[in-house]
């Protein structure tokens, strides 16, 4: 073996802490060495080149690179090696930043010590590497698409316009998420449902999206390229291949219920259609009200429907779906009013949220967009928006921003002015949080030309007393109490994840933050991305961001699919765990070790064997080995003993 | 049940009728009150500047002395169960704060004392349901509003005995005496506490907004466990009282317990008390005690 050093300065920040010279001439001499040099950036271009040239004119049959951790620039390296004709997998990383240079930064000398010793290691086991071709994956170029709000709704379009089948699966009975709620968004006022039901028409009738609405995803197994889905398509109790939404079976059914899509600020049946633009068009009877399942009598629906597309006897059904990749966009819920004790417990009829407030406001809610309050039906005439509430609240509530509310508090309070010109809206807020195009120019307006009267400051309590809404206070503006005597008081909850996110993740074995969002592989540089190769995110699902947010990720997350997509074959690296079957007694403990679900037990020949694909090369199956059968390649029990001598 | 007791400055001076009729009432129901050998003023208040132990010695050599008897320490006023409680987290939790209070007073004590308000001990020991069934006479009904005012139930993780925002226990103890709790919006307010020894009134607007709100429920007296409270929701009525408008008495828990456990008036002092009490049980005709107003 003919090894090349090829010490990386990183700046400063390795030679400013080791002694690189001192490195150079002590490694000289060391057995198999071959050549060794430095240079001020090695991931740089020139830095390649030296290694490149280094490569071909020393015949250099392995390399080390001594720079910052693998994690970093492995791929990199890598790839320069390869260029010049070397094995990849015969160049190593010998991490002397992050675990050297910057920790040991008070102690150059002994950091020069141990930076040596890092090569040393590093050098041995390249000694002893073997050449590596990377395993080779089948994709299936089909993708799933979990939750269809607008980001999945996007995501799903991009993928399936691109050509590719999309299959989609949705909760509830219809798509579109909260923003087929919302009345108008900021920062143009433009309608919701103007902008969102013809791209909702469009996934409800794309000839390469599948859509399964009112049904979840029951399991998933397999790896990038190849995941196997069951999904769950709940009973809906209609048969929706015949029913054609005529809608006769609402108006005849005669069991009232709150409706879920309106926030329970209207009623709806039995049996219905969430809201008339909803996409399927179908209805779903609800089996806790509905009185053939409560009495065990009625039957109204089935009677009068024109095609007999009722059918009580319904149930679950499973289908199955293959999958090359997954993209998760399960959207949000608000942190419940319940919990703001300050606030009356979410039992003060005429204290909303601020979805409720969209309703309120929507030409297609309860009171046919007149603001109206709750209670009594009066059109309130001064309405009170709190900010903040659970957000930014390290004691009560959640550390984070929800980052929509400052928008969509201003836009609330300019849209109330317009339609009660008489009204006077006050918004407590801590600060105003209007990053984004046009966003600063919305808040001025609402208090330039809406006269909305901004007060910085935090309510201490809301509660009624004789039919006003009684807000206590704080301008610290003016260091003033405030006491408001109000009708109506709307309050912009925290975003939190939709629930059972967690469960989802667990499913998919992806990851997420202590406050259930998704985890992102990288926060600045793969925010689509999962750790899990295959998995991606979009909108809400990964943390709070608004409906343009939520569209650019989607489309983010539908272009990584769309690239997964572009080859029939995927290649996974050959650094993992092999079997000799020759040793091996299939005892089965590296089952259980394999934190990756990568091994499984050949019953016939007692052998345990590797799925090569799901296989990440941690090497837990080595250690645990009774009978030393499984090797791991490039990182071998031998070779690791020779890397120890070379430290001690 | 034996519990050392803290009674506090203010029960020994203003508010003795607190102290005797919880010490009757106690004895009634078996619980027994020991007090507490050579205790000294709780602080009073709870130093909020974080560098500043000094406050915490006076409580800390209470709670210290208090687990020499292995105890409980029971106490009835809100702001000494306030002040205790809070002192006795920190001790807890905080080592430095901890070094400092006990290497000038010396002694070894880190939190391990049980502080209880005597509404825990009929909460959660004796149990409002069997302490109704100890009573003799039912308040058949009478509106009472519950006043907590702040140091009963802030900060909650230190020191609640309740939800901070929608408290129950002083609901409950009032059911239990056959009385109907008025629901009204101020329970929980601040009650103006010691700026009513500033001059210009400040503290006569928010107790007079509390004493309003109650009545506006229909409550035909107010309970507390605290006796500035109690002064400051009491004295907020003095201009109504010389007017000859509707006034509503203020009153300890505790001697709205000793009536309904029907104790004799020795124990009802109801000193310093400007809207007299005895009316009201008077036109009931519970308890008989008429004479005092």
């Amino acid at each position: 073996m003919r090894i090349g050093v090829f010490i990386c300065h990183c700046g400063l920040n390795i030679g400013g802490v080791v002694d690189i010279p001192e490195i150079l001439q002590t490694l000289a001499g060391y057995d198999g060495l071959e050549y060794v040099t430095d240079y001020r950036y090695m991931c740089s271009d020139p830095g390649q080149q030296v290694i490149k040239d280094a490569i071909r004119d020393k015949g250099l049959t392995g390399v080390v690179i001594a720079a910052c951790s693998p994690a970093m620039h492995e791929s990199t390296f890598r790839r320069t090696a390869e260029a010049a004709g070397l094995n990849p997998f015969r160049c190593e990383i010998a991490n002397i930043r992050e675990q050297c240079s910057w920790p040991h930064r008070d102690e150059p000398r002994r950091a020069t010590q141990k930076a040596l010793e890092i090569i040393r290691a590093s050098m041995e086991k390249v000694r002893q590497n073997e050449e590596l071709s990377p395993v080779s994956i089948p994709v299936t170029r089909q993708a799933l698409v979990i939750g269809c709000g607008i980001a999945g709704m996007q995501a799903a379009l991009d993928i399936a316009d691109a050509g590719y089948k999309v299959t989609v699966v949705e909760r509830l009975p219809y798509i579109g998420g909260h923003m087929a709620q919302l009345s108008e968004t900021f920062p143009t006022l433009d309608c919701s449902q103007c902008i969102l039901t013809p791209k909702a028409s469009e996934v409800g009738s794309h000839p390469n999206i599948d859509l399964f609405t009112n049904s979840e995803v029951h399991a998933i197994s397999g790896y990038v390229g190849n995941f196997n889905v069951t999904i769950r398509k709940k009973a809906s109790y209609v048969n929706w291949d015949i029913c054609n939404g005529c809608g006769l079976c609402m108006e005849k059914c005669p069991e009232k219920t709150e409706s879920h899509f309106e926030l329970g600020l209207a009623t709806t049946k039995a049996i219905s259609i969430a809201f008339p633009q909803a996409v399927p068009n179908r209805p779903v009877i609800n089996a806790e009200v509905c009185r053939h399942f409560t009495k065990g009598k009625c039957g109204v629906c089935e009677k009068v429907c024109p095609v007999g597309a009722i059918d009580f006897e319904q149930e679950d059904t499973f289908i199955h779906r293959e999958a090359g990749a997954i993209i998760v966009a399960t959207g949000y819920d608000l942190h419940p009013k319940s919990k703001v004790g300050e606030y009356g417990y979410g039992v003060v009829k005429d204290v909303i949220d601020g979805l409720e407030f969209e309703r309120l406001n929507s030409a297609s809610g309860p009171t046919q967009g007149e603001i109206r309050r709750p209670s009594d039906g009066k059109i309130p005439k001064e309405v009170v928006f709190i900010q903040c509430v659970g957000s930014r609240d390290q004691e009560d509530g959640y550390p984070y921003c929800s980052k929509i509310c400052c928008m969509y508090t201003a836009k609330h309070a300019r849209l109330y002015k317009h339609k009660v010109p008489d009204g006077q809206p006050y918004v407590f807020y801590m600060d105003i949080r209007a990053g984004g195009k046009g966003y600063e120019e919305f808040v001025q307006r609402a208090t330039e030309e809406d006269g909305v009267l901004y007060l910085r400051g935090r309510v201490s309590r809301v509660f009624e007393e004789n039919g006003k809404i009684v807000v206590f206070g704080v301008d610290t503006l003016s260091n003033k109490k405030v006491e408001i005597h109000g009708d109506m008081v709307v309050l912009a909850t925290a975003i939190i994840p939709s629930h059972g996110q967690t469960d989802l993740a667990r499913l998919l074995k992806i990851s997420t933050d202590e406050w259930g969002f998704l985890s992102e592989a990288h926060p600045k540089l793969r925010p689509v991305e999962s750790l899990t190769r295959g998995i991606y995110i979009a909108g809400c699902a990964q943390a709070p961001k608004d409906i343009p947010d939520s569209v650019t990720q989607a489309s983010s997350a539908a272009a990584k699919v769309l690239a997964l997509f572009s080859s029939d074959t995927l290649s996974h690296t050959p650094e993992i765990a092999v079997v000799d079957e020759e040793l091996c007694r299939g005892c089965g403990v590296c089952i259980e070790v394999c934190a990756y679900d990568a091994r499984t037990l050949d019953i016939r020949r007692r052998v345990a064997v590797v799925n090569e694909v799901l296989c990440e090369g941690c090497g837990a199956c080595q250690v645990a080995c009774p009978s030393g059968a499984t090797y791991q390649r490039n990182m071998g029990l031998a070779q690791v003993m020779s890397m120890i001598d070379a430290v001690i | 049940m034996v519990y050392s007791y803290f009674p506090g400055c203010t029960l020994r001076a203003k508010a003795k009728g607190f102290d005797s009729s919880a010490l009757a009432s106690c004895k009634a129901l078996g619980v027994c009150l020991e007090e507490l050998e050579e205790w000294q003023c709780c602080g009073a208040t709870f130093p909020l500047q974080i560098d500043n132990s000094f406050p915490l010695v006076s409580p800390a050599r209470t709670l210290a002395s208090a687990k020499k008897t292995g105890r409980k320490l029971v106490t009835l006023c809100s702001a000494c169960y306030n002040v205790l409680k809070r002192t006795n987290h920190v001790l807890r939790e905080d080592i430095d704060k901890r070094e400092k209070v006990f290497s000038f007073i010396e002694e070894d004590y880190s939190g391990e004392v049980e502080v209880l308000h005597l509404l825990e001990i009929l909460r959660d020991e004796i149990g409002f349901r069997s302490l109704n069934a100890k009573i003799s006479s039912s308040f058949q009904g009478l509106p009472v509003a519950a006043y907590y005012g702040c140091l009963l139930l802030r900060p909650p993780e230190e020191v609640g005995i309740d939800d901070p925002e929608a408290p129950r226990v002083l609901e409950d103890f009032l059911l239990a005496l056959g009385c109907r709790p008025v629901d009204y919006p101020y329970k929980t307010e601040c009650c103006g506490s010691y700026v009513v020894l500033q001059p210009g009134g400040l503290t006569v607007s928010p107790s007079r907004l509390i004493v309003e709100s109650a009545k506006s429920g229909g409550a035909k007296a107010i309970v507390t466990s605290c006796p500035l409270c109690r002064f400051n929701l009491d004295y907020a009525q003095s201009g109504a009282l010389e007017r000859g408008e509707n006034t509503i008495p203020v009153m300890y828990f505790t001697e709205v317990l000793a009536i309904a456990l029907g104790l004799g008036e020795g124990v009802l002092q109801f000193d310093g008390h400007l809207v007299p009490p005895g009316l009201i049980f008077q036109s009931l005709g519970v308890g008989g005690y008429g004479g005092l107003t």
